[in-house]
């Protein structure tokens, strides 16, 4: 039986480990920059000017606090469907995320790095992308600040996020595709990598989820956390109480860390993360490393990965580019060791049903991330009484998903 | 307790001049091509051999080493073919050491005690896991250091004297010290650079010193020779491997000759070093 903390939110120790996830697992090269961040990030964080700072750009150039939404026809529309319980179906609430300047999260962890940058005194700026949310999210706060900005994207998700490219190259970034492995987030990843360890003194690498090597996965952590907090006091005000459940979609896992940490430790709250199916678990098809991974290092820390039995990384397969990773974060194996999250899973089908079915109901296009959390609400929300309070993350705007979804709709029909 | 590799650099270090090093990846372009010229490497002039172990997603490795790791794993490599070609080759060889090279994932998965306990029986004499730092030390450097296999650390431009302690400690055999802030194969090294920062490690520790990364030509090798304890070649043998390739990426009869010809240009090169009378 595994041994339950006194609180789940102590994470990680000093070496960056969350029982056996995490770690530094990094080239030598990369280790004096890895200290080096860490000991910037630690002193940041002491400094009342930092976080004042950061609030002040929150407020006025990302929009927070995004909104907590009673998503209302979805509430009724599933609630009717909740056949067999007569009073059956959650109350269900959006966090607005994709409300946020560059329409989603990922601008709350940008804005905490490049300003950790600038007190580094570093000028270049390079950063990987899968959806292109964090390229653009990235591409913003360099234009702001005035910084060079480098995105690696995967040669498959240029492709397939043409908007996001456009955007990012209209904010003055230089958008590289690249074309190694599966040139999909996971390959971006490695070349941002090789970038870092070919420019180490004067580039800062702004990692986009809770993964990667000691403090990246904390730090990313820690401004995410954001959406939590504010979430808490929301319900408070609309409700008086906190929410009964938590549900977010997972690649690495930044929105829905976000999301969850703060209610880490309220035991009454469940949580429940949702990866990407893909074409379905037992194809092989999907970018579910909890459910079809096992532990691995890669790209800096130990977690779930997708491999073949010889250790090789296994690519991953969604419709949805931010979820086509074949890891998540160090920080989601361990709360799923521990029994504290639940991990589901939805398919691209039942994706692009709720993406569908939620512009329909609510006028809200959701990306095709919070698409999975959706498409498990579906279910979840119609088996819980009605009194229960249900949040779901909402990440993302749909806006750079809508050819994707137009061309998924046209292969159906074929 | 000294290792193959230990009484290679004690015994060119009699010799008075530097070891050759060479980097070759398992399995490329195929198992039976890459034990042949494995075969051939100590003729050659080779004096240590570094094996890759190939890996999907090599983070410190440049265009050419992330090719030869995809063709080796396209071509069915395994650790357990990795682990076999060694046994083959020491079967012929029981004097030129053998230094797996490559990521921890792989070797993760394997299981680090059964790695281990293999590699032994196969003729490995050291590993070079590019992804484990000092502040991992406890996932396999210290099982390598008690099962008697050497446990070789990269030091790079960026490992200060503060840090340089930190990295030698546990490292045996030799240090490689990466020549360029970078991935491999980019940029050729700078000959005077070089040489002040081997002397800099040098005052930290008196194992070898090996110089790599962006090593092309048998003049760099020489000039690296001259203050170096040894050079390791690897990007430029694997460009002549590939250029030595048919349109579908197969061997040809010239591919083992590719290599072992810039083998023997290279040796040369580290033969005609004069030695800075360092120590």
């Amino acid at each position: 039986m595994t041994v339950q903390p006194n609180s789940y939110r102590t994470g990680p120790d000093e070496r960056g480990h969350f029982g056996i996830y995490g770690g530094r697992f990094v080239a030598e090269t990369l280790m004096p920059n890895i200290l080096e961040l860490e000991a910037a990030y630690t002193a940041a964080k002491a400094d009342p000017n930092y976080q004042k700072e950061m609030d002040g750009h929150l407020a006025t150039y990302v929009g927070r606090p995004s909104p907590l939404y009673f998503a209302e026809r979805l509430t009724q529309h599933l609630r009717q469907t909740a056949s067999g319980l007569s009073d059956g179906g959650a109350k269900i609430y959006f966090k607005r995320e994709e409300l946020n300047h560059t329409g989603a999260h990922k601008v709350n962890n940008v804005l905490g790095q490049i300003m950790l940058a600038l007190r580094m005194g570093k000028k270049r700026i390079i950063a990987e992308t899968g959806a292109g949310m964090h390229g653009v999210a990235t591409a913003t706060l360099c234009a702001k600040f005035g910084l060079d900005c480098i995105v690696y994207m995967g040669a498959v998700d240029v492709e397939r996020q043409q908007p996001n490219v456009l955007r990012m190259k209209i904010l003055g970034a230089e958008v590289r595709a690249v074309e190694s492995g599966s040139k999909t987030l996971k390959d971006a990843m490695n070349e941002a990598l090789r970038d870092w360890v070919t420019n180490v003194s004067d580039t800062f690498y702004c990692i986009g989820t809770v993964a990667g090597p000691h403090p990246y996965p904390a730090m990313v952590r820690d401004f995410q956390c954001i959406i939590g907090r504010e979430t808490r006091e929301q319900m408070q005000a609309a409700e008086g109480r906190l929410p009964d459940s938590l549900i977010a979609c997972i690649g690495g896992g930044s929105n829905a860390m976000g999301l969850f940490h703060p209610f880490l430790d309220d035991r009454s709250v469940e949580i429940y993360g949702v990866e990407a199916a893909g074409h379905g678990i037992t194809t092989g098809l999907h970018a579910a490393s909890i459910a079809g991974g096992r532990p691995g290092v890669l790209h800096g820390n130990r977690t779930y990965l997708l491999m073949d039995a010889d250790g090789q990384i296994a690519e991953a397969h969604s419709i949805s580019a931010g979820l086509d990773y074949p890891g998540i974060g160090p920080e989601h194996a361990w709360l799923k060791d521990m029994g504290r999250v639940e991990f589901l899973s939805a398919t691209d089908d039942e994706a692009v049903a709720a993406f569908q079915l939620c512009s329909k109901l609510e006028g809200i296009i959701p990306a095709l991330e919070p698409a999975h959390a959706l498409a498990r609400v579906m279910d979840l929300a119609p088996q819980k009484p009605k009194d229960h309070l249900m949040v779901v993350n909402l990440s993302g705007r749909g806006d750079k998903d809508l050819a994707s979804v137009q061309a998924f709709l046209e292969s159906k029909k074929r | 307790m000294t290792t193959r590799i230990d009484r290679r650099f004690a015994a060119l270090k009699q010799e008075g001049r530097a070891a050759l090093v060479t980097f070759i990846m398992t399995g490329d372009p195929d198992y039976d091509t890459s034990l042949a010229i494995v075969k051939a490497l100590p003729k050659a002039g080779a004096d240590l051999i570094e094996l890759g172990m190939p890996f999907t997603d090599p983070m410190a490795d440049g265009p050419a080493i992330q090719a030869a790791g995809l063709r080796a794993l396209a071509a069915g490599q395994t650790m357990i073919k990795t682990l076999k070609l060694v046994r083959e080759f020491r079967a012929g060889d029981s004097d030129t050491p053998i230094v797996l090279m490559g990521y921890y994932n792989p070797i993760y998965i394997y299981g680090v005690d059964k790695f281990l306990a293999d590699a032994i029986v196969a003729g490995v004499d050291g590993l070079i896991v590019v992804d484990l730092p000092p502040e991992e030390d406890g996932e396999l450097c210290l099982p390598a250091l008690k099962a008697g296999v050497n446990f070789i650390r990269l030091a790079t431009p960026t490992t200060d004297d503060k840090r340089l302690p930190t990295v030698l400690n546990n490292t045996s055999g030799f240090v490689y010290y990466v020549s360029i802030t970078g991935i491999t194969g980019a940029a050729a090294p700078d000959a005077g650079k070089v040489s002040a920062a081997v002397a800099r490690i040098k005052r930290h520790t008196k194992l070898p010193v090996a110089v790599g990364f962006g090593v092309r030509t048998a003049e760099q090798a020489r000039a690296i020779a001259e203050n170096a304890d040894g050079v390791v070649v690897g990007s430029a043998l694997i460009d002549v491997l590939r250029a030595s390739l048919d349109k579908a990426g197969k061997a040809t009869p010239e591919t083992v000759k590719a290599v072992t010809d810039l083998v023997a240009d290279l040796a040369q090169g580290v033969r005609a070093a004069k030695r800075v009378a360092a120590e």
